[in-house]
């Protein structure tokens, strides 16, 4: 922390008591550069070597092309394990996204027996490490007989998403004004009416967070898939396994590609939600 | 029109989904985890024994891994704690205008795939990476030193990649803070390290219990950053269950060892959330 020192124009100062004072000064800046080159080096060296020329295994560079990026499935096998990745990341966002802001409104809005009971059934999933939840549910599948694959997937990655939904869902809920549903009610509106048109757009974009999380935990997730997935590949997996002969460089263009994307609609997003601020 | 059983009906489909996949497979974790090996049976067939010597056999021979688990998940927690804080007080309290840019820049790296980011690590520290070519040039490190296959690799990757998990509840609870309780600890004549130490810190401090539980659970579980970065060497429990399951197939030992670390895992939780006082969290 820059503490109050004596006027700087003191112009006999030495040179060290001058830099170190600049450093005190601007110590939160040049902390956060460090930081966000902490943050973005693996990111920076996945996307640029996405553009390598490299073949097959993407370890050393080996020249600039712009061919990975226009054939993006060149690579065997990335493009499927992409879309299973897609696909169960939707399926169980829209599942985890119902169940949870059920749950949510649930917890959030009604006083109940039993809801702190609820709250810690919330809470275990996200206590319990992914490999416990992975591992637990393989066994309960293979007592039913069944196979590991992709709806298996889909249900381990609701599991793990319904917590991570309600608890976003709930943070919106607790920070809504009551006053704005009272003034619903004394204008006549009954409780539906309420419901929709005053409650729900207002926790919409909580809503909307959640189902953003629920999609990137699904998409991003491991351990729990590659307990329950049998021989179908994600994304994920199809890296891991290639990791120990060096990935194909399109692997990098659709990080990179996911990358963007995802920052594309969280800058959007933010862009919504201050003009409806303003307006 | 507000009934009684809208909060039961409204938790109903949620509840069911959770017991039957959530809470079931625990249960039948838990009776896994005392059978033995059929006699003359196939590789994995199993009957129940209720042989819970099973639990003290899978622990002895794997205390190693245990304790690496908690020793790296640990250390990569207290990192992240430290790394975090200052990047969340930054954003809360120093970043004016471009707060919201900062924090999207903040969870942006996490938007490029988990597995991806850890193998970007592993070449990076590499041979063929610029760290370990540039450190030897400066002498920090031996010729004979690499950075990959060791203890540091994993922790260093687990830090890097739980870190979001730490920064954001910090953030949340930093930004909560009413700028003015620190002008007036200020015009109390606290200097800024006792403010920080008697008023920003006590009021984040659901923000760092959040974060370190968040970060310390999966780093624990974590089996993906030992087995890209680090050697033989570097194994964690995680890499003994998942061996156990799919190399073994010995389903009872990796049942008592998953069993054993959520045990371990949330006993140590809940000593740290009476400790740390935040029950509210739950």
């Amino acid at each position: 922390m820059s503490v109050k020192q004596k006027d700087a124009s003191i112009p006999t100062l030495p040179l060290g008591a001058v830099i170190s004072r600049w450093i005190g000064r601007n110590l939160i800046r040049i902390y956060m550069v460090f930081a966000f080159t902490y943050l973005f080096i693996p990111v920076a060296y996945t996307f640029a070597f996405s553009f390598n020329d490299s073949g097959k295994s993407n370890l050393i560079w080996k020249g600039f092309t712009f061919d990975n990026w226009t054939n993006p499935c060149g690579a065997p096998e990335v493009c499927t394990a992409l879309g299973n990745s897609i696909k169960i990341g939707l399926l169980s966002t829209i599942f985890a996204t119902i169940l949870g802001t059920m749950i949510a409104f649930a917890i959030g809005r009604h006083a109940f027996k039993g809801r702190s009971a609820s709250n810690l059934l919330i809470f275990l999933p996200m206590a319990t490490p992914e490999i416990v939840l992975g591992a637990s549910l393989l066994s309960l599948f293979l007592v039913f007989q069944i196979n590991p694959g992709f709806w298996p997937t889909v249900i381990a990655h609701v599991v793990f998403c319904i917590s991570f939904v309600v608890v976003t869902v709930k943070a919106r809920i607790a920070s809504l004004d009551p006053r704005l549903e009272q003034a619903a009610m004394d204008l006549y509106a009954n409780e539906f009416q309420t419901f929709r048109r005053v409650t729900l757009p207002l926790v919409a974009p909580g809503i909307a967070a959640a189902a953003l999380l629920a999609f990137s935990l699904s998409f991003d997730d491991f351990i729990i898939t590659n307990f329950n997935s049998g021989t179908m590949t994600t994304f994920p997996k199809f890296v891991y396994v290639s990791a120990a002969r060096g990935i194909p460089a399109q692997a990098n263009v659709i990080g990179s590609a996911m990358f963007f994307l995802a920052l594309a609609l969280v800058i959007v997003g933010q862009v919504v939600s201050r003009k409806r601020k303003v307006s | 029109m507000k009934k009684i059983s809208t909060p039961y009906l409204l938790l109903l489909p949620g509840f069911a989904f959770l017991f039957t996949f959530f809470i079931l497979p625990i249960i039948n974790l838990a009776q896994t985890s005392t059978q033995t090996r059929l006699e003359n049976g196939d590789t994995g067939q199993y009957e129940q024994t209720l042989r819970f010597a099973n639990y003290l056999d899978a622990f002895i021979e794997n205390r190693e891994q245990f304790t690496r688990s908690f020793v790296y998940a640990l250390i990569a927690t207290l990192l992240a704690l430290l790394i975090s804080y200052p990047l969340a007080y930054a954003l809360a309290f120093k970043a004016g205008k471009y707060k919201n840019i900062l924090l999207v820049l903040v969870i942006a790296p996490f938007f490029t795939s988990f597995l991806l980011r850890t193998v970007a690590w592993k070449q990076i520290l590499g041979e063929e990476g610029f760290v370990v070519p540039s450190l030897r040039t400066l002498g920090v490190i031996s010729e004979s030193t690499t950075l990959t296959s060791t203890a540091f690799a994993v922790v260093m990757g687990m830090t890097y990649n739980f870190l979001p998990f730490m920064t954001l509840p910090l953030y949340a609870s930093i930004d909560r803070i009413d700028p003015r309780t620190l002008e007036a600890s200020g015009d109390l004549y606290a200097n800024g390290f006792t403010t920080f130490r008697k008023v920003t810190l006590p009021l984040s401090m659901p923000g760092v219990v959040a974060g370190t539980l968040l970060t310390f659970i999966p780093a624990a579980g974590d089996y993906v950053n030992a087995q890209i970065l680090g050697s033989p060497n570097t194994k964690m429990i995680g890499n003994v269950i998942e061996s156990r399951y799919f190399k073994i197939v010995d389903y009872p030992t990796a049942a008592a060892l998953s069993f054993t670390l959520m045990a371990a895992i949330l006993i140590l939780v809940t000593i740290y959330i009476r400790k740390a006082g935040t029950e509210e969290l739950v």
